[in-house]
């Protein structure tokens, strides 16, 4: 079994959500990377979500781009990418999902990111540009590997485009809970409990929240809402905020807090 | 014959180009477009009303001027220049900032947002939504906010509100990436007015169909003035707007020679210029899949071109497929041969040329010597050089 499906089996006979931050690749420097995503995963992550920079991040706001923006000046490649993904596979079995944008997947072959992605040992790819109606050939790639193309779902989209989604999708839907880009916000928003009530109607895949999750009372209004939430410009404004040194620790230590809300 | 009339597909493909590359939030705002479109843009009222704007409120028809003395001095073709720098606002952004106005108001959307790199697109963005009562908030990279400073004033005193974008290399790319996540954050309650003849479809092909009306004047203009059609046409080429448009009426004409001209800039090496039909590559960026100045990693290359509206590092996916299948050919020019372009018609017709389209008229001076008296060439003049005149007199030493 995918190692995605089997931790949403095992978080839903917990009654937990399944907790994914986000590392970039590269960030925040090629080697601190594989420290940052081993200390989530002591922390108690149960998934992670690995970004690939790309110079043009449409759907992400100022944080990720930082991140994304310190990673290239440090030059990194999509091979940065499996190698991070390999080097964590080495220490822990939960999922690990590989995030990036159409056009440096494009570029390195669909076929060979498949071959490469599951070689490393992740279970997903997540791109934000790729829509369900484009995703035919990245996903049947990638099927052919075990590895999960996941789709997405916005506010905006309506219901019968929500059921499209569904039919089709493999491991999580990635439920943007706003409509805006990456970045933590102090308040999610008054209609994510209905949004994700009509995805919830629309397919019954996990429901992964993403955008905006901050804090632990975030993820505790979340339970019973949906399956998962991913953290990604949180951690990264702790890491940019942290003495030098120590940016590591102190990200972990907002992921153990957020792991106890899961 | 080639008929590009009944493209793009329904999934907005010229061939292997376009498509749209978004993320899902967005998905809804651009059905919604493309259904508005299709349902106004042949709808009678609609069509008059813009009519009746492009003529009384723009100025057009613009006129087709056979620049004579020009073609004199170069002793070959005939030279032809479709006036675009004498539509309201000083370019051809106008046509397409009027047909997308009137679908705002259309949308019942307040606010408009709009990127820029010359800031032509954001002043007739700026303009036409003074006129329509609507909001307007123009994004541009940092470097062009100081390379085209007049217009940032123009847009200011015509009360839009202009984000200089300080991200990624600040110019145009950025600017759309800025322009894209307030669409994305307010897709709500705000209308996108997208300038280029790229980014995700819908949008190349409005851009097409609301900056048609170039070529569709200038075909009647040259016959009437000609007795016959062109035998080159030639327009500055970035995201393609108004070479689309001027194409668009001449595809169909297996005898007319379409020619895109791309900035140069300094030189060769990457980074130095903005060719990128020349030297691009497939790729994704901006909701469309185009020939794009990538590295082998897909990360999206720097450009330079001393024209703001020729500094972007991909091309509308129309004109890439028109390449692609044959029927238009692309050449370079640089910073250089625009300068000098521009000194020349200057001095010959009176006429001082944006920097742009001083890409286009570099490519007439080159072929004109090589070709007989009798021979056409129709250039579209997209803009005039007053935004430019400071970038203008610091190059020629001249204190201004």
């Amino acid at each position: 079994m995918n190692r995605i499906d089997a931790s949403f089996q095992s978080a839903k006979a917990e009654s937990r959500l399944v907790l994914a931050p986000y590392v970039t690749v590269g960030y925040p420097t090629r080697e601190s990377a594989v420290e940052l995503a081993l200390a989530y995963v002591e922390a108690g992550a149960d998934m992670l979500e690995i970004g690939m920079p790309f110079s043009d991040p449409i759907a992400d706001g100022p944080t990720v781009q930082l991140a994304s923006q310190i990673a290239l000046e440090g030059g990194v490649w999509l091979e940065d990418a499996f190698h991070l993904v390999e080097r964590i596979r080495s220490h822990t079995d939960i999922p690990l999902a590989l995030m990036g944008y159409a056009n440096p997947f494009m570029q390195f072959g669909l076929g060979a990111l498949a071959r490469e992605s599951s070689a490393a040992g992740a279970d997903g790819l997540i791109v934000p540009d790729v829509l369900p109606e484009h995703a035919h050939d990245i996903e049947s790639a990638n099927a052919r590997h075990g590895l999960h193309v996941i789709r997405f779902a916005a506010p905006t989209t309506p219901l019968a485009r929500l059921r499209q989604i569904g039919q089709g999708a493999r491991g999580f839907i990635y439920c943007v809970s706003v409509t805006g880009v990456t970045g933590s916000r102090a308040q999610l928003s008054e209609s994510l409990p209905a949004y994700l009530a009509r995805v919830g109607k629309a397919t019954t895949i996990p429901r992964v929240v993403g955008f905006g999750i901050s804090k632990p009372e975030h993820l505790r209004s979340l339970h019973g809402r949906a399956e998962g939430a991913i953290v990604a410009s949180a951690l990264i404004d702790i890491v940019q905020a942290s003495p030098p040194g120590r940016g590591i620790e102190a990200a972990a230590a907002h992921v153990r807090s957020l792991a106890a809300a899961a | 014959m080639l008929v590009t009339r009944a493209l793009p597909d329904a999934a907005g493909y010229y061939g292997p180009f376009g498509g749209r590359y978004v993320p899902e939030t967005l998905v809804a705002a651009l059905d919604e477009l493309e259904a508005s479109f299709q349902r106004h843009h042949r709808d009678p009222a609609f069509v008059k009303e813009l009519e009746s704007l492009l003529h009384l409120y723009a100025g057009r028809p613009t006129p087709t001027y056979h620049a004579a003395r020009l073609s004199r001095e170069l002793g070959g073709a005939q030279i032809y220049l479709k006036r675009e720098d004498l539509a309201h606002t000083g370019a051809h952004k106008i046509n397409n900032a009027l047909g997308q106005g009137l679908l705002a108001r259309v949308s019942g959307k307040r606010r408009v947002i709009a990127e820029t790199g010359a800031g032509q697109h954001g002043v007739a963005s700026a303009t036409v939504c003074a006129m329509l009562g609507l909001d307007c908030v123009v994004y541009m990279g940092e470097e062009d906010v100081h390379r085209q400073a007049l217009n940032v004033a123009r847009m200011r005193v015509l009360g839009a509100d202009v984000i200089s974008v300080t991200s990624g290399t600040r110019t145009l790319k950025d600017a759309i990436n800025e322009a894209l996540r307030d669409w994305v954050t307010n897709v709500e309650t705000t209308f996108y007015l997208f300038g280029s003849a790229t980014g995700p479809h819908p949008y190349p092909r409005i851009v097409r169909e609301f900056q048609r009306v170039i070529g569709r004047e200038a075909r009647a203009q040259i016959q009437d003035l000609a007795g016959r059609l062109p035998d080159t046409v030639i327009a500055c080429v970035n995201g393609g707007s108004n070479a689309i448009g001027i194409f668009s009426a001449f595809i169909e004409d297996p005898d007319v020679a379409l020619i895109g001209v791309e900035a140069g800039g300094r030189g060769g090496d990457q980074g130095e210029h903005a060719a990128t039909v020349e030297c691009g590559t497939l790729g994704i960026l901006h909701g469309a899949r185009s020939l794009l100045l990538q590295d082998e990693g897909g990360q999206i290359i720097g450009t330079h071109s001393i024209a703001a509206g020729l500094d972007y590092p991909g091309v509308g996916p129309e004109l890439a497929y028109l390449h692609h299948v044959g029927r238009a050919d692309f050449a370079t020019f640089g910073d250089a041969d625009a300068m000098d372009a521009l000194q020349l018609l200057a001095q010959t017709e009176g006429i001082i040329p944006a920097l742009e389209s001083a890409h286009a008229i570099a490519g007439a001076l080159r072929i004109a010597p090589e070709v007989s008296r009798d021979h056409i060439i129709l250039v579209n003049l997209s803009g005039r050089g007053d935004k430019d005149m400071e970038t203008i007199a610091a190059r020629l030493g001249t204190r201004a």
